[in-house]
């Protein structure tokens, strides 16, 4: 099973975080800063995983950002890289050429779809046409709810303001 | 989909979430975060919030605790979301709750009621939602609350709700398995849901039943072989398929599953070899999740019942990993080589090379996990060199809780293998040395206990000789600045034993030591005590011979110090030491005798021996003896006052807890207690070392049972864990001497025959001569008795021809170990051994004979195992060529823009520059410069930093 999945970027700031085994926040905050201390300083030729406290991690960048995955001792991990991978690809998909920035403003989102994919630290879908409709259908209703309220225009404006 | 990336929030926030990408450091950081708390905290509890800028202020709140931010003051706010009526804030609640909130938090019961109401809802993206809650919030607890709905939601229309309804319960049986254990049931029944995806999502919790108990789900093997054998022929449809491989998620699942319920099932898993079979052979190996898939295929074979085809293809599938350019393909090869070993250990010479060099590699994960492969393939002929080099690891790394793991295993590796005890104590010296405070406080016990009783052998020689070396290699060691507090009292208690006893050391430098520990670990009781009592022990050594004791000042001094000490335990130590120097040379002799740690003491429970004592005081006036149950709680402590010297002594056996045999020590040496009485303070009954400590010459009984049956688990170990080498384990029942040679010899032959092919295959390899040496002395023991089958094939490949020739060493080593039995000269041939490993050689030798008998099938499989080994070669040079074919391939493949990076043999290494080159390919420099000017117009400017957030993650 998956413990958590962190996304960091290579300067070590946090870019997602979502927990399927219980943490505190304090031993959140003492995982990141070990992880991200393990992960960060490890060469480009190395294996995409590393032990740590008995678990494996499992970790794969793209472009500046490190997808990282906790997963059990017995997982596969080259399937956990994989997943990681359909993941990325799912936010390509969503996005359209997802770079950083759209996870640092929207972050939600890619929660929203994170909770798509996985469910209980388990892969709950293995088909990205179907991720990508569930989410859709949940954005119609966003969008719809905000039409009616204001437009995206009224938005930009506030936010240029 | 452009417009889905836009950026709806308010320039408030996005504001922030720029200071904070552009903050230099983590205080300012901080700094920035703590001030949208104080923000927030004001503007949430504000009256009538419109909803939109509640929902932001709800994802403001789950950016500042992503980043580490305790946000617990919006917690209510978001449970107060989950309420709404409009999904698109409903959702945004949900997420907070679930991104906020662990199972245990006081506001889940607020949301149960929320949660129930979702589940109704006939939207079904409201379920959905409520779902996705329900797997992370609902605890113990809560689940009945939910649980019907949640049963209902298993047939719903919608594959989605089904699929989280399935993990909902899986989820329920993962946090109480008695609550849902009635409606296991339903599992089996969404097996067979049309919905590929349902059906994939119910595999996990199948897989975990299974693993639970795998009787009751025998009769599914069919079923999940005919799921998978149509997943493999591609009848899901097109959208579960990943990178040109049929749905590979639900493969693997199928293929964990299958590995539990073959697991040492014969008929089962004949139903399963076809199958795995056909995914080995029509595996795609040049991308990264058909490796992946290949991977589970050897988890699988390696657990079902041994099939030699599928060994075979397992062995090729792990060479090519092995020798793949890929650290993760060389770590997933060293891992399986690890599983498949158990079933077939001579699979592990053909790769000795590749193994040894991913032990030097840099690589710390493949390091390790090459530590672990070596560590399941040690034995008696090869622990030196495994245990040398794990310790070396061990120090040159800091991560303890590793260090504490790899220490544990060379205990176990040089307790259950040490080739000789001087080589056992030298590793544990180093053991102690580096990690003695990550090991457990009972290899250090196991090692005093060796100390003293020697290896069982009736040599007294041999262990003298081991006490002496002990004692010797403790006296340099003492110079370390720093030692580990266990290995301390390991030392101190060594000293105070053997220090003086081959007489190469006076007994002023054994105290003089002893006194430096004690002063300069000064803050660590336990050594302290271990120290002092050592003294008393050198002192009483000296006086029972005879010869006159000079305390040493240093010694003095100390002495001193703990006769004021603090601490009761230590000052107890320091009047005894006290009391002992001032009796005479008899006296002495028969409190501390010298060697006698393993002396058993029976411990007269009922002290009749001093019953004329006690009626003769009695006679004289004393009171009797009261039985504490009788006795009030209080204590009289005035009584004891006017009582006179007999009584005191009796009031002394009063304070004690009778179930320690120390008073039967005291009583035994009545003149010694009496003298000291007045000077011994209130004894603490509680130390049961203390116990230990002062009654040294004598064990108590039950502490050297336990001991006993301590040893006799080493010696079974030993031989339990031979027999996945059966051939090594009758060699060492033959003499020891000679089969040393053999092996040693035959093992180099081997590898030079191993260079050999290796060599003419890859010419330009120059393999190092200490990396052969080294992998002779790793696999030397195994080559040993594969060597002759496997030639013996190479010359005819008639298989009936090879099954009597690979059966003839057998027997004959067999016939020699019937020879050798009865001769047996024990202190030769085994390291721990007692009369009892002796006669469990013995018992041995009927499975030998029994192996000859075994049928056909049995031996045909070990041969089939050989041509694995001798035909490998050619087959891999088949596969260096595929492989660098392929890899072209992908190149091409990746220049025209046209396949995903992850389909290279080598993801993220070589993804990563074709990403950064291919920049210009595609939409996406538009889609950038569309984005950047979208930020720009929003006035919020974060590239100017770093440009790397606009480059697309995927190439």
């Amino acid at each position: 099973m998956i413990h958590f999945v962190l996304l960091i970027s290579r300067q070590g700031k946090v870019r997602l975080t979502k927990w399927y085994s219980a943490y505190s926040q304090k031993e959140r905050t003492k995982v990141i800063r070990e992880l991200s201390g393990l992960i960060l300083t490890r060469g480009p030729k190395l294996c995409n995983f590393v032990e740590w406290r008995g678990l494996r991690v499992v970790y794969k960048r793209y472009a500046s950002l490190y997808f990282c995955m906790c997963i059990d001792e017995d997982d596969n991990e080259l399937e956990i890289l994989e997943i990681i991978h359909h993941y990325v690809e799912v936010l390509d998909r969503y996005f359209g050429s997802v770079c950083e920035l759209d996870l640092i403003y929207n972050f939600h989102k890619a929660y929203f779809i994170l909770d798509e994919l996985l469910i209980a630290g388990e892969l709950q879908e293995p088909s990205k046409r179907t991720v990508a409709r569930l989410v859709a259908a949940q954005d119609s209703l966003v969008e719809t709810a905000k039409e009616q309220t204001s437009s995206i225009t009224n938005i930009i404006a506030q936010a240029a303001k | 989909m452009g417009s889905q990336g836009g950026f709806y929030q308010s320039k408030e926030f996005l504001d922030l979430v720029k200071s904070i990408g552009e903050a230099r450091s983590k205080a300012e950081e901080d700094r920035i975060v703590l001030n949208e708390i104080e923000t927030l905290k004001r503007r949430i509890s504000e009256p009538d919030i419109p909803k939109r800028k509640m929902k932001e202020y709800i994802i403001r709140l789950v950016y500042i605790e992503m980043l580490g931010h305790d946000a617990s003051f919006g917690y209510i706010h978001a449970v107060k979301m989950t309420h709404d009526d409009s999904l698109l804030v409903k959702r945004t609640g949900y997420l907070a709750v679930t991104l906020f909130l662990n199972e245990d938090h006081d506001l889940i019961i607020l949301i149960v009621n929320t949660i129930q109401k979702d589940l109704k809802s006939d939207n079904y993206l409201v379920v959905c939602a409520a779902l996705n809650a329900v797997c992370k919030l609902i605890n113990e607890e809560t689940i009945p609350a939910v649980l019907p709905q949640v049963m209902e939601l298993l047939a719903h229309p919608k594959e989605a709700v089904r699929k989280k309804a399935i993990m909902a319960l899986h989820r329920f049986y993962q946090k109480s398995p008695s609550s849902v254990s009635h409606l296991v049931s339903n599992f089996r029944k969404r097996l067979c849901d049309n919905d590929p995806g349902v059906m994939g999502a119910t595999l996990c919790p199948l897989f975990e039943l299974i693993a639970r108990d795998v009787n009751s789900y025998k009769d599914l093997v069919i079923s999940f072989v005919s799921i998978l054998k149509q997943v493999a022929e591609r009848r899901l449809s097109k959208a579960y398929d990943y990178h040109q491989m049929p749905a590979p998620f639900i493969q693997i699942k199928l293929l964990k599953i299958l590995a539990l319920l073959g697991s040492g099932d014969k008929q089962a898993s004949e139903n399963m070899y076809t199958v795995v079979g056909d995914i080995f052979r029509k595996c795609d190996s040049s991308s990264n999740i058909g490796n992946a898939v290949l991977y589970e295929c050897i988890c699988c074979v390696s657990s079902i019942y041994p099939n030699p085809k599928l060994l075979e293809s397992a062995a090729d599938v792990i060479s090519r990993f092995l020798k793949s350019d890929s650290h993760n393909l060389k770590y997933m090869g060293i891992d399986a080589l690890g599983r498949l070993i158990k079933i077939s250990p001579e699979i592990a010479e053909q790769h000795q090379l590749a193994v040894i060099d991913c032990l030097e590699d840099p690589d710390d994960t493949l390091k390790r996990k090459t530590f672990e492969l070596l560590y399941k393939m040690t034995k008696s002929t090869n622990v030196e060199v495994i245990v040398d080099r794990m310790i070396d690891y061990m120090i040159s790394i800091n991560d303890n809780h590793y260090k504490t793991e790899i220490a544990s295993r060379c205990v176990e590796l040089a307790e259950q293998f040490a080739p000789s005890n001087q080589w056992f104590i030298q590793t544990m010296n180093r053991v102690f040395e580096h990690a003695g405070d990550l090991v457990n406080i009972k290899v250090a016990h196991n090692l005093m206990r060796l100390i003293a009783e020697g290896f069982g052998e009736d040599d007294d020689n041999a262990d003298t000789k081991l006490r002496s070396s002990a004692v010797e290699s403790y006296l340099r060691i003492l110079g370390e600045p720093k030692l580990p507090s266990v290995f301390l009292q390991v030392i101190c208690w060594v000293l105070g034993e053997y220090g003086t006893a081959d007489g190469m050391f006076s007994a002023s430098d054994i105290t003089g030591k002893l006194c430096d520990v004690a002063e300069a670990y000064s803050n660590d009781e336990t050594v302290k005590a271990y120290a002092t009592t050592a003294l008393m022990k050198i002192y009483a050594f000296e006086i029972a011979a005879r010869r006159k004791v000079d305390m040493l000042p240093e010694c003095q001094s100390l002495m001193e110090e703990l006769l004021a000490s603090h601490s009761t335990d230590l000052q107890q130590r320091a009047y005894e030491l006290q009391a002992v120097i001032g009796l005479d040379a008899h006296a002495v002799a028969c409190i501390m005798p010298s060697d006698a740690s393993c002396e058993d003491i029976e411990v007269d429970r009922d002290l009749s021996f001093l019953n004329d004592y006690i009626q003769e005081a009695i006679e004289k006036g004393a009171q009797p003896y009261i039985p504490e149950s009788e006795r009030s709680g209080m204590l009289n402590i005035s009584n004891f006052r006017n009582q006179d010297h007999h009584e005191a002594s009796s009031h002394g056996l009063r304070f004690e807890a009778y179930e320690l045999p120390k008073p039967a020590v005291q009583s035994r040496i009545p003149q010694t207690l009496i003298a000291s009485t007045e000077i011994v303070p209130v004894p603490e009954p509680m130390y049961p070392r203390e116990s230990y400590q002062t009654t040294m010459p004598s064990i108590p009984s039950d502490a050297g049972s336990a001991e006993l049956k301590l040893r006799l688990e080493g010696v079974q170990k030993k031989w339990g864990r031979s027999t996945y080498t059966p051939a090594t384990s009758t060699s060492n029942s033959t003499s020891q001497k000679t089969v040393n040679g053999t092996s040693q010899g035959d093992g180099a032959s081997t590898v030079s025959s191993m260079r050999e092919t290796y060599d003419s295959r890859k010419p330009q390899v120059e393999v190092s001569h200490e990396k052969q040496k080294l992998a002779a002395s790793l696999f030397g023991g195994s080559s040993k008795t594969e060597k002759s089958p496997a030639t013996g094939h190479k010359a005819a490949k008639a298989s009936s021809h090879v099954v009597e020739k690979s059966h003839v060493p057998k027997s004959s080593l067999e016939v020699a170990s019937e020879k050798a039995t009865p001769a047996q000269q024990p202190p030769d041939l085994l390291d721990l051994g007692e009369p009892t490993a002796t006669s469990t050689a013995l018992q041995l030798d009927p499975f030998k004979q029994l192996e000859g008998l075994l049928d056909a099938t049995e031996v045909a499989s070990a041969v089939n195992g050989a041509p694995a080994a001798s035909r490998s070669p050619d087959i891999m040079a088949l596969y260096a060529d595929t492989a660098a074919g392929i890899h072209n391939k992908n190149d091409a493949d990746l220049l025209s823009g046209l396949s995903n990076p992850s389909v290279t043999n080598m993801p993220g290494t070589t993804a990563m520059p074709q990403v950064t080159q291919s920049s210009s390919k595609g939409p996406n420099p538009k889609d950038s410069l569309e984005k950047d000017a979208l930020v720009r117009q929003m006035g919020v400017n974060p590239s100017s930093q770093n440009p790397n957030l606009f480059k697309d993650l995927l190439g």
